[in-house]
């Protein structure tokens, strides 16, 4: 069997699965009798023409590098760590916890220290599930996917019952001191001449992101550790065999994946509410997985995924207040993208790497 | 066409079967090419070939599992087109596979019937198995309790429960895959018994194997296959295992290890009662006792499945036992089943039984498999990262010191050839200049050629001084290459030979648990 080249495999396959997607998306809304085109354009003005779309696509997609990176650390030990919500909840509980019991002097120090609360809050949340699955195998799946509930129930707890200030009627903490509130793009762009809009979520925590998925590509590839867990994921008969130690490398990668997921809410609670809400996440724990599936759990195709996703996010948003198309019209277009690039990407893939292999022969016959 | 066309021939005999230019293709590897082959009625036609030569490929052809890109098969002369298993039995072909197809919880009967049942009601199907399963047992000497169950019986005899299936839906050819690569040489020698009387009886037999040593004893006419063509068809009384290797590989091969005289000195490793349970609660080592000295090779002899891969599992440092080893005089952990890193630390290498499933990782680079288990050590770090360019570098050192072929650090382990992929494993352990090397299975699904090149690596560190303990079911390679021979059979040691005041029949009495003489 041929190997398919590179940029067939990193760029021609991705781009095919969404054509499909957007093809039939783009038949489901002649369906619904409005126009594609039309659609098409709200999409890209509303979340790539003006600053303001920007921002709140950047903000978005910073939300799902950090789940992204989070599913891909996991699996790449063959971890499928479906509690990126419920760890980026908890999350947000550390980073409250931080923000409002602990006088910053300052934000810079302010986001240092509650990105740490948060980091190990995350990490918690990923242990539990990870000594399940280590020392009495329970698997990983089910148990990631019942944490998110308990996460859900615990927030509601504690939001209810311990960190509601008492005259508020508000199941949501106190807001955070401003010495912690994080600058803007807007702060950040504007010493350099450049006007970004000002209402927009968008923080300093997508630089972060970016530096976590530096952080997750060093780790990955270059590190002992890194190479124990790929180890592990491709092969646990041989990690045994290595004197790797399964119990040990299932309970760090989780850590690692919960601490990820768990950064997610500086971004959420840090730099947007500035206090803890409920369901802070908004699903983006969820959209972690498309977004590593999608980019094949490497950091730079986690980067480009998550971006791509926070289009559609906020070009969704764009659709349903201009157009008649209906809120949950959306969540199938996201649905459909989700569908083909992740769960159908053999149905694309072997046809592609057929077809390169007689372009390859015929070319060799010459 | 009929055989009368046929030039140059002049048999009456109709082939049982005739293979006419079939090709077969998986992408741009061709697996078969042109070959033709005639098997004549009644007789034991033998192909040999290496792994990968394309053997299997063409059984499964004639079995219906694949496809033939063109060519023809006929079955007693008349041409027919074998589009699936179903299509083959009807043909009257019937195939023993290498890992057999029998459900294990089912008594034989069951198995015997299964897919052929006539009806509803299972009754009446068992008790017509039944009447002809007693007239076969009688005419083949195929005796097997029809009512046990698959499970509790030994292998060579769910072996013949699958020639038996074969029998009952009328198969006049039979196609043996590597039959006796799960036997002991006892069990072996009843299975040929058993093909003598078949093929007397008037079956034909094709068997496929890679054992020379039984092509020369029982076939009549032997084919040889090299890279996915037949490089000879002879008969067997005109040829001799070293011409049949030199086909098979294409170039003159050693077969004989050539072995100096054993200087052994010190104890290196020594083993004291080592008993393992596994995690269903059977106990798979039953208190094993032996050493290995420095400068000699001692093998571990068995039929696969006696306790042989959970011994190398506790020296390697992965399964937890109870007992004491010693390396050097000094006792080390067996309690704990993560103890990898502190065996190689003690001076342990270790070449797995299972390459693909322990020795390597398949889906990484030669390069990162080069330091696959010794990731840690402090020679390839820089500082917080791993040195990766050295490593690649000393990969490329090792791929040419042990012509590893294609020479390329960058390739998966996948892309390897069986034989290359073995080497890369060997040249990380033994360029450790380990103080005691454990082989497992060195040279299972390698090509001769490789298995020559392996028995001298695994020599040479013999001679250098080093402990040796080598566990492999091929008795011949556990003859010429040890210099004592301990045989394990049901998770005990029972006894233990000199190489050189043994022989096969001895060991085979003891691998099937017959206590012979004394030490």
């Amino acid at each position: 069997m041929q190997k398919i080249p590179q940029w067939a495999d990193v760029v021609l396959v991705p781009l095919i699965s969404l054509l499909l997607a957007a093809i039939i998306s783009a038949l489901v809304i002649i369906a619904i009798g409005q126009d594609p085109i039309e659609a098409v354009k709200l999409m890209v003005i509303g979340a790539l023409g003006s600053t303001y779309g920007w921002g709140y696509t950047l903000y978005y997609a910073t939300n799902f590098i950090f789940t992204g990176l989070a599913v891909s650390v996991a699996f790449h030990a063959k971890l499928f760590n479906i509690g990126g919500e419920g760890q980026a909840m908890i999350g947000g509980l550390g980073v409250a916890i931080a923000a409002l019991y602990i006088p910053w002097p300052h934000w810079s120090i302010a986001l240092l220290g509650c990105t740490c609360s948060a980091a190990i809050f995350g990490a918690l949340w990923g242990y539990l599930p990870a000594i399940l699955q280590a020392k009495r195998g329970s698997h990983i799946v089910i148990t990631t996917i019942m944490f998110n509930f308990i996460a859900a129930g615990l927030l509601n707890y504690v939001l209810v019952n311990v960190m509601r200030p008492p005259a508020s009627m508000d199941p949501a903490t106190a807001s955070f001191p401003p010495a912690t509130h994080l600058p803007t793009l807007h702060d950040l762009l504007m010493p350099l001449g450049i006007n970004f809009s000002r209402t927009t979520p968008a923080n300093i925590t997508f630089l972060i992101a970016f530096l976590a998925a530096v952080f997750v590509w060093l780790l990955i590839w270059k590190t002992r550790l890194g190479y124990s867990i790929r180890s592990f994921g491709q092969s646990g008969s041989a990690a045994k065999y290595a004197g790797i130690n399964p119990v040990k490398i299932t309970v760090i990668t989780m850590l690692i994946s919960g601490g990820l997921a768990g950064m997610m809410s500086i971004n959420t609670t840090m730099g947007e509410a500035e206090r803890l809400i409920l369901n802070a996440p908004e699903g983006a724990g969820f959209i972690g997985i498309a977004v590593a599936l999608m980019g094949r759990s490497h950091p730079l195709g986690v980067v480009l995924a998550s971006l791509l996703f926070g289009f559609l996010y906020q070009g969704g948003a764009e659709l349903a207040m201009w157009m008649a198309i209906p809120r949950e019209l959306i969540v199938v277009i996201q649905a459909l993208v989700i569908l083909f690039t992740g769960a159908l990407d053999n149905m694309v893939r072997l046809p592609i790497n057929a077809l390169l292999t007689i372009i390859q022969k015929s070319g060799d016959a010459k | 066409m009929t055989i009368n066309d046929k030039k140059g021939r002049h048999e009456t005999v109709v082939p049982a079967i005739e293979l006419v230019n079939i090709s077969k293709a998986f992408g741009a590897v061709q697996a078969n090419k042109d070959i033709s082959i005639r098997v004549m009625p009644g007789t034991i036609h033998g192909i040999i070939g290496e792994n990968g030569a394309g053997k299997s490929t063409l059984m499964s052809i004639l079995y219906g599992y694949y496809k033939a890109d063109k060519g023809e098969i006929f079955i007693k002369g008349s041409q027919t087109s074998i589009p699936d298993s179903q299509a083959a039995i009807s043909a009257g072909i019937g195939m023993v596979f290498q890992h057999f197809k029998l459900v294990q919880n089912f008594t034989v009967l069951e198995n015997i019937i299964l897919g052929v049942e006539d009806g509803a009601m299972l009754r009446p199907s068992l008790a017509k198995a039944r009447k002809s399963l007693t007239e076969l047992a009688k005419e083949y000497e195929l005796n097997v309790d029809p009512d046990a169950n698959i499970e509790d019986l030994s292998v060579g005899h769910q072996q013949r429960v699958e020639i038996l299936k074969a029998l009952y839906r009328q198969a006049n050819i039979l196609i043996l895959d590597e039959p006796t690569g799960v036997l002991t040489p006892a069990e072996a020698n009843q299975l040929f018994r058993i093909l003598h009387r078949l093929r007397d009886e008037g079956k034909t037999i094709l068997l496929i194997t890679h054992k020379l040593r039984e092509i020369m004893n029982i076939t009549e006419t032997v084919s040889v296959m090299r890279r996915g063509e037949i490089v000879a068809t002879v008969p067997t009384s005109q040829t001799s295992p070293e011409a049949l290797a030199e086909l098979m590989v294409g170039r003159k091969v050693l077969l004989r290890v050539d072995k100096k005289p054993a200087k052994p000195g010190a104890k290196i490793l020594d083993v004291k009662n080592l008993r393992v349970v596994d995690e269903v609660g059977i106990e798979r080592l039953k208190g094993v006792d032996f050493h290995v000295r420095s400068g000699e090779v001692l093998g571990i002899a068995g039929v696969a499945g006696n306790g042989q891969s959970e011994l190398l599992a506790v020296l390697g440092g992965y399964q937890k036992a109870t007992g004491t080893v010693k390396i050097n005089e000094k006792p080390i952990e067996v309690g704990s089943a993560s103890q990898g890193q502190s065996r190689r630390a003690n001076g342990l290498s270790h070449v797995p039984e299972d390459r693909q499933q322990e020795g390597l990782i398949m889906e990484f680079t030669a390069w990162e498999n080069s330091v696959f288990g010794y990731h840690h050590d402090a020679g390839i770090q820089n500082g917080i990262f791993m040195n990766n360019a050295a490593i690649r570098n000393e990969a490329q050192a090792k791929i040419e010191r042990f012509d590893i072929r294609p020479p390329d650090p960058r390739l998966k382990a996948r892309n390897f050839s069986g034989g290359n992929q073995q080497k890369i494993v060997l040249a990380r352990e033994i360029e450790r200049d380990p103080e005691i090397l454990l082989v497992g299975q060195p040279t299972r699904g390698v090509d001769i050629g490789a298995i020559e090149f392996i028995h001298r690596q695994i020599m040479t560190l013999r001679d250098k001084g080093k402990a040796v303990l080598l566990v492999s079911v091929e008795l011949d390679e556990v003859l010429s290459l040890s210099d004592r021979i301990a045989v394990m059979f049901d998770g005990n040691i029972m006894g233990e030979r000199l190489a050189s005041e043994t022989d096969e029949k001895e060991l085979g009495l003891l691998m099937a648990g017959v206590k012979t003489g004394t030490n």
